[in-house]
Order: C-alpha cells, then structure tokens, then sequence
C-alpha cells in the first residue's frame, strides 16, 4: 500500500482508503466507548455459577442471562456445542442434562446447576469414540457436520433412554434435530445400527 | 513440471467462465475405466469423520481468540428508506460497548456496483446500517437495540410483476430491469416450430423464494498481526475471499490469510467476500483487537441470500409421433434489491430435449428484499419443474408415455454449443430409473384412477448439469521420509467429503494405505490455489491436479528406490506398494523402505489441472423417480421413494456421494414440498424469518432413497474421470414429485411449494 515499506499503522492504514477527506473524517469521527477499547464488563450484577460439565466442576461468575450453551462454549471453551437458531428451534446445541437431550440454548446456566451436563466432547473417553459417534462415522451420517454434535447427543440420549427403539421411534425422538445437509438417511442408519445391537 | 498457459471455458454455477491457466505440458495417464483401482471408487469413510463426530472440528463459528471483541450488526428494518441520522450514544453507554461504526466513519467502500458497505440509502429489511463491537455477544446484541436511527421512509416494491409496472419505486438508476431488458436465447424459428406442431400446450408456472439455511451462519474472525491478517472464514471460496479482501483493504495478496478448516454448509450462500468480513478486519485494525462477527438466525434469512422465485409461461409444440417442434419460455424472477445473483432458469428448456426451434426470454427485476444468491444448481430446479411438467401435459394430449415422449426427443449433442458431450448414460439412467420405481406397473394409466381417498402416483423427470470443472487448480503432494504423505490443495471441504476423495485419489496412485495421507484444505498460507466450492466443480477441478502431483512425486520417489537397489531408475518399475527391477520383479523396494532414503530430504511436486478437452461439453445427466401418496381429504402429500439414477462419471467415493445424493433429494423434497418465503406485502417485511415458520425438512418427511450411478468413469473429461455430483442430486426431485402428484390425483399443481391447501384447491376442494 501506499504508506511503502513500513508497514500498515493502524490509522494509516484506514487513510488508504478512498479519498484522504474520508481518512481524516474516520480518525476524527470514530466513536468509541467510554473506556474503550480496554474495558471489561464490570463484575455487578453476576452471579457466581457452579456447573458440572462432562465429569467436572466449574465454578464461573456470569451475567443471570447467560444460557447453558453460551457458559459451554464461550466460558468452559468447549465448542463442540453449536448454535444455530438460540431459540429452540433446531436442535443444534443439545447436550445430555441427567442423561436427557436439552436444548442448551433454551436452558439458563443458572437452570443447568445440580445437574449432569454432558457435551459432545463427554462422550469421547480417552480419545476413544462413543459407539454412537463411532456409528455416524461408519454410516456417513454427516456432511458439513455443524448439526452433527447435536444430532449425536439427541440419538445418545434417545438410546440410553431406550435401547432398542423402532424406526418409528428413532424418526420421532429426532425430528427435533434439524440437519440442512439432510444426512437423515445416514443418520437413520447410524443409529439403527445401535439399537439393532442393542436388540442382540 | 514444464509448464503451459492455456485457455479455458468451462461452466460454473450455471455461467460460462473464461479462464486462463497454466497447466503441466505431460498430463497424466487417465484412470481407465477398466483400471482395477483399490482405494478410489471404494467407500471410505470421511477422513475427517473424527474431528466431526468428537466435537474437535472446528468451525469459523468456534474460533475464539485472546481480547476477542464481537460485533453484530444493526440491519435497516424498512424495506426502502433513506438513512437521516443515527444516534449511538446510549449504545456506546452501555458498558462493554467498544465502538460503533457507520456510514460516517466507514469508507465509502463500493459494493454491489452502485452501492456503499453502509449506504445511507437502505433498500431492503436487512440492509446493513451499522456495527457495533462489544466485549461480549450479549452486550453487542443489546446495544443493537439502543442505536436510535432516524429513516424517511420511501415507497417500496417486493412483487417482481409490479417492478415492472409504470411508476414503480425504483431501486436503483438503471430502472428495475436488470440491463434494462431480458436476457434472449434463441435458435431456429419458434413460430414456425409452432405452426408445425399437431399439439400446442401453453401454461403458466410459478415458484417460490427459499432460502439457503445453511446450518453455520456467516460468521468470520478477524485478527492482525502487525501488517499481517489472518481471517477465519465459513466460505466456499477461501481464495477469492483472500483476493476480493486485499483488493478492497488495498493489501497485498501476501499480506491476507484467510482460514476455513471446517465450514457448516453454504449450498451457494457463501460464494464470495462479505461486508461483515470487511467490517470485521476494518474493526480488527482500529481496535486493535480480533473481532467475531456471527450473524443471528434471522438476519440468514433476510440478507444472505435466497433462490429468486420464478413466473414461467412456457409453450410447448409437438408432432403427433411425439417430435417436438418448438419450446418457448418467459420467465421473470426477483433478484432482490442488489446485482448479486440473476433469477435465470432457461437452461433445461435450451439444453435437455432435442427441439430445432427454441426461444428463451428471461427476465430479472430488482425488488426491495433481499438479494438473491445462487442456491443449489442456480436456476435449474424451478426452470426444470415448468419443463418436466409442461412435457407430461404434451405428453398426454399425445396419448404417450412420458419417458417414451422424453426418450423420442433425445438430445443427442449440446445444441445451445453444437458439439458432443464427453460423456451422457441418460438412457441408461432412463432405464434404470423406471425399473427401480416400478414405472410400467405401478403408474397409474389413468392419472387420479386409484381408488379411495388416499391415491398414489409416479412421476419422473430429467437433470441437466455442468459440474466439469477446469483449471486453474493446484494441489502439492509432499513425501517425507517415514513414508507419509501431505496433500494441499487450496479448495475446502464444505462438506461434500472433497478432503477424502482427494486423499483417495492420492493414496490410490502412490499405493499407500489412506491413514498414510494428511490432507490441508482451506487456508491461503498453506495451500496451493483451489477453486471455489460452487457448480459442482470441485471434485473435477482438483483431482486430477492431486493425480498430477502424485504421479510425479512417485515418479521422483524412484531415483530414490533406484539408488538404494544400485540400479538405474528406468529400470524400474512400479506396483502399488512397491518398486521392482523389471529384469527381475522378486527384487523390489517398498514404497516406505524408498522414501526412508530420503532422510532430510523431501519431494514437494505441485501438480496443476490439464485443460478440458476442446470442442466437447461436460455435463452430468440423470432421471429422478417419485413415489408419492396424497390424501385428496387433507391434500397432504407424501413422498413414499425417489430412485436417482445419474450419469456423473467416475464417483470417487460412493458412501460420502450418496450421503450428497441423498441430501440434495431431500432438499429438493423441501423446495417441492414445505419451503416458502413469507413477505408481508403491506409493510413489506419477511415473516417467517426463523427454522420454525421457514420449515425444512426433518427426518419425519424423508422418503426412501435409492441412488443408482450408471455412468462409467469419464476420462475423456479428465483423468481421474469424475464430475460433481453436489447439484445435479437436487435438480430434478420437486419436477418428479409434481408429476407423481399429477399421476396420483389427475389433477395438476402449478405452483410451489403443493402444500395441502394448494392440493385441495386443484381437486376443487378448498
Ligand atoms: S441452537 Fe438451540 S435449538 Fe437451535
Ligand atoms: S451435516 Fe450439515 S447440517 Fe447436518
């Protein structure tokens, strides 16, 4: 760019752009926050929060309104969990709470203490796949594979709950999990192939 | 590898690209179709199939980095105003707010042609007006809510037939027709063609808006290092988002890293650079900080893109032993209210019948709602459901089977280019199809003669598509000493499995097990060019370039295997596994025992992709069935079995491409079925703008599917001899259920989606 062998600086940088005028209007003009751009949100209003993720205790200070999904991914890092619609409408974010699929992002991580919360990441044991996860693998129930944690977390509580559920069944206990790629058919095998297991 | 530069036109998206690329002189040998081959054309499961069931993928979505700010956009809410004033000061209040920006302190950054990156004229519900960046999502999508604008609202438009209109609201300068008239095809002399014909049926089709719902929303994190930008992506298009992103920050291509590992779905909604993404960098550098910015659910559905509805008047002329005379088509679609994709749809009607006498005149109009995007096989599924439709009207007035009708106007060559086609088992897949679904037993005779209420019928229709790829397209194959290997090639895998069959198609020529090969996909810094993920091009464009690199990286393994037996190289000769002395084949090398011989060394080859064949067209073909059942009492359809029968070449991996094949069905079920764009036309607004009012299929609507292939690898097109399978799957479902509802009931929907209401006011019900 124009500024040469320098390097970009940051107001140089957005001088680049159009006409010099604009440059100048941006420098001037950019509104920034009252503290900005050091600011942390303050600790009022949070509420210490103690959740139980996949084995583990986490002890975290959130605002009230934090949903279960966002305390999993942005607070304990575990992004396995999804979000797609955050209004209960798609099944991309279910994780396991006492054994049955939720949807997290309709579940208030204050709602979620005192229970067993297991993410997608929870299945996994030392490195060693689920029989669920390892059956969407083998039956290719996945494309893009954005809904396939939820997916995997619906069929794993729909199987502990009930082992050897009909195609009927399985139809029903998953419609709630959209899939965009529309991998159902594979998704239908995989987790027949379990509850054929299951049946002996 | 020498080197040369050649000319290439080949089909992307629907659009005849140009390109100009370098290619190797040597091209290597085709994969004949009698080649035994072990490992492409096997099933195999997803080499990354670990990373997507365990939750370790990681998407654009998930990238999270220290000091990360979040940004969220604040859309116009009116579908036509002029943006007076806006006020961000109780937004910048709010703590954890950093900035907002607008169309004050943003340049003036050109976008779509005639418009600004925010542009204080606002022209559809969704149009972006500002940013804001926050320390949280929470706190950005709170302040959304505390940004005062003041708009002066301005007469608006969202029914393509009154843009037309004298005295429409106009959008833009150029008027609301796109180039100011329609686009014409014609070839030999419709009105002659008509006048000729014993049987002439005009009808009149329409089909609805849908959306792309690609499950990962368009999200993208910014961060600098010094002058370096490093952009994490969910894009079918990492180089060009690379190249549109330097071009518009006036960086250098060396300059901008764009990543995308893992991307959740895009089915042509994430073709190019997005202004979110220019935001993000823009924000990234004054801040200082990274910046995420992840659109919510509903703006997907207002502003990332959408297949353009379509009105089709089509006629159709035919002699009475069934040769067709004349087809014309008219056709008008809304592309929204920017330039970013067209509502054609003419390219069955040009392109699937032989007809000497055929007229297109397709229109696209700019209305006040979101632009349209190329969805799927842009243009082909409605185009194809007025064509199939009209066919089996004709077909009847004729008294003629309708595959009896189709196959007696067969297309022998591509007419629109006069030249043959490199490969096309329509036929076969004609012939496959009916005996698959049972098409002389079970359709009815009589369309509406089954008895009771509940009636079942079949219907069928055809599926034209490019998908032929072409150069340029790049891959590395790198072996190291302990024997593995690296393939990098720039393309991405969106999910149509492109990492497995590339390293398929590597581990088949250097003949080493698939867990030997790594594949790297998707980042700029690391990877050779790759083309974008639209028009099916994918799989034809980098396979032969990883065939290329492979055979010469083993061919230069074999100095190696030459030296260490002491004998000289072309000697040699090779079996997968292992080199041996031609003189005497119990003397050998392993492929592992020679490249351990390379110690430090390495052999890097990058491979390039031949030129297509000159004076040929590559397209897939094929023939869909559906079963289907209607209840005429509640007018609910359901589709019972769909047998897809294609003609795509080679298929590298058949369990990862009838996942695709199935996919693509299903979703063509829901364009047939469920899937509609809800405008309120008094304000102007989409209504159902979330997952549960814009219904998608699930899996309680899923029909059995069976997919056959009948082609055989075509290598005429290129030498690994695939052609993409990613479109092709959904073209022709919603045509095929049309015409089995049709068969079922005797009654005949014009209209999608056939929702229950719309059947029942066919059978004179509602
Ligand atoms: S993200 Fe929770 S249900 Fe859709
Ligand atoms: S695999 Fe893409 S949405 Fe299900």
């Amino acid at each position: 760019m124009a500024e040469g062998k320098g390097g970009v600086s940051r107001r140089g940088f957005l001088k680049g752009f159009g006409t010099g005028v604009v440059g100048a209007a941006v420098a001037a003009k950019v509104r920034l926050g009252e503290a900005a751009p050091q600011t942390s949100p303050g600790w009022d209003g949070k509420v210490p929060v103690v959740l139980r993720v996949n084995g583990k205790e986490y002890r975290l200070l959130l605002e009230p309104r934090t949903t279960l999904v966002r305390a999993i991914r942005e607070h304990l890092g575990l992004t396995g969990t999804k979000v797609v619609c955050d209004r209960g409408e798609c099944g991309g974010c279910t994780v396991l709470m006492d054994n049955k699929p939720v949807y997290s992002c309709q579940v208030l991580a204050v709602e979620a203490q005192g229970h067993e919360i297991t993410t997608i990441e929870g299945l996994v044991q030392a490195e060693e796949l689920d029989p669920i996860q390892k059956a969407f693998v083998e039956h290719d129930a996945m494309q893009c594979g954005f809904c396939t944690p939820g997916q995997i977390m619906a069929a794993k509580g729909l199987l502990l709950k009930n082992p050897s559920p009909t195609r009927e069944e399985i139809l029903r206990g998953m419609s709630g999990n959209l899939c965009r790629c529309a991998a159902y058919p594979g998704i239908l095998r995989a987790v027949e192939s379990l509850a054929k297991k299951a049946q002996g | 590898m020498a080197k040369k530069l050649v000319r290439s036109v080949w089909d992307f998206e629907n659009e005849w690209v140009e390109t100009v690329a370098e290619v190797p002189e040597r091209l290597p040998e085709p994969w004949a179709p009698d080649r035994p081959l072990r490992v492409a054309g096997q099933k195999y499961p997803r080499v990354d199939g670990y990373q997507r069931v365990s939750g370790d993928a990681r998407y654009a979505f998930d990238i999270q980095l220290p000091r990360m700010l979040h940004g969220k956009i604040l859309r116009s809410p009116l579908p036509h105003a002029r943006v007076k004033q806006i006020r961000a000061e109780k937004a910048l209040a709010l703590p954890g707010v950093v900035a907002v920006f607008t169309h004050e302190n943003i340049p003036p950054i050109p976008w779509y042609g005639d418009s600004f990156l925010f542009d204080p004229h606002v022209r559809y519900e969704g149009d972006e007006v500002a940013l804001v960046v926050a320390e949280s999502e929470a706190v950005a999508e709170e302040a959304l809510g505390l940004i005062e604008v003041d708009y002066e609202p301005l007469p608006f438009v969202i029914d393509p037939e009154e843009a037309l209109a004298a005295g429409a609201p106009k959008l833009h300068d150029e008027g609301n027709l796109w180039n100011g008239r329609p686009n014409v095809y014609e070839r030999g002399d419709v009105e002659k063609g008509f006048q000729e014909a014993d049987v002439v049926v005009e009808d009149t089709f329409r089909t609805q808006v849908v959306h792309h719902a690609q499950l990962e929303v368009h999200v993208c994190v910014a961060d600098w290092e010094g002058d370096q930008l490093t952009v994490y992506e969910t894009t079918q298009a990492t180089f060009s988002v690379q190249r549109s992103l330097a071009s518009i920050l006036k960086l250098p291509l060396n300059k901008v890293r764009v990543v995308n590992y893992f991307m959740g779905g895009g089915f042509g909604s994430k073709l190019g650079l997005e202004k979110q993404t220019v935001l993000a960098a823009l924000a990234a550098k004054q801040l200082g900080r990274p910046v995420r910015i992840a659109n919510p659910r509903k703006d997907e559905f207002l502003a990332m893109g959408n297949r353009p509805s379509s009105i089709q008047k089509l006629k159709v002329g035919a002699k009475r032993d069934g040769t067709l005379t004349a087809i014309s088509l008219w056709s008008l679609g809304p592309g929204g209210a920017y330039r970013s994709a067209g509502a054609e749809l003419g390219t069955p009607v040009r392109e699937i019948y032989k007809c000497p006498n055929v007229r297109t005149e397709e229109s696209t109009v700019y209305i006040n709602a979101g632009p349209a995007r190329p969805k799927r096989a842009p243009g082909h599924p409605q185009g194809t459901f007025a064509l199939e439709s009209i066919l089996d009207e004709v077909a009847e007035k004729l008294g003629m089977d309708p595959l009896e009708f189709r196959l007696k106007n067969y297309a022998e060559i591509d007419q629109v280019r006069n030249r043959p086609y490199t490969s096309k088992y329509l036929r076969e897949a004609y012939e496959a199809g009916a005996k698959a679904i049972g098409w002389y037993e079970k359709r009815n005779k009589i369309p509406g003669s089954g008895v009771g209420p509940i009636k079942r019928g079949i219907g069928m229709a055809t599926q034209i598509w490019g998908g032929g790829g072409g150069p340029p397209a790049y891959a590395t194959v790198e072996i190291v000493s302990d024997g593995s290997v690296i393939v990098r090639s720039g393309s991405q895998d969106i999910g149509g499995g492109t990492r497995t069959i590339v390293a398929q198609v590597a581990a088949e020529e250097l003949g080493i097990p698939m867990d030997r090969v790594t594949v790297i996909m998707g980042d700029t810094a690391l990877c050779p060019y790759g083309p974008t993920s639209g028009g099916s091009v994918t799989a034809a464009s980098i396979t032969p370039a990883v065939l290329a690199a492979a055979v010469e990286a083993r061919e230069q393994l074999k100095g190696y295997a030459a030296s260490a037996l002491n004998v000289p190289a072309d000697q040699l000769a090779w079996e997968p596994g292992r080199f041996f002395l031609k003189s005497d084949p119990g003397k050998s090398i392993s492929f592992e025992e020679a490249a351990s011989r390379l110690r430090s060394n390495m052999i890097v080859v990058t491979g390039a992709r031949g030129p297509n064949p000159e004076g040929y067209t590559i397209n897939s073909f094929g023939a869909q069935f559906a079963e289907v059942e209607v209840d005429t009492e509640t007018g609910r359809v359901r589709v019972l079995k769909i047998v897809a029968a294609h003609s795509v070449g080679r298929l590298i991996n058949p369990l990862t491409g009838r996942c695709q094949f199935e996919g693509g069905i299903i979703m063509g079920l829901g364009f047939a079925l469920l899937e509609n764009r809800w405008m309120d036309p008094n304000v102007g607004r989409m209504i159902n703008t979330n997952l549960h009012d814009y219904r998608v299929p699930t899996m309680m609507e899923i029909p059995e599917i069976e997919v056959i292939i009948v082609s055989e690898p075509d290598t005429k097109a290129n030498p690994v001899g695939g052609i993409g399978i990613g479109e092709p799957a959904i073209i022709p479902t919603a045509a095929a259920i049309a015409n089995a509802v049709y068969n079922a009931i005797g009654v005949r929907v014009r209209e999608l989606p056939i929702t229950p209401y719309r059947v029942l006011e066919a059978l004179g019900k509602a």
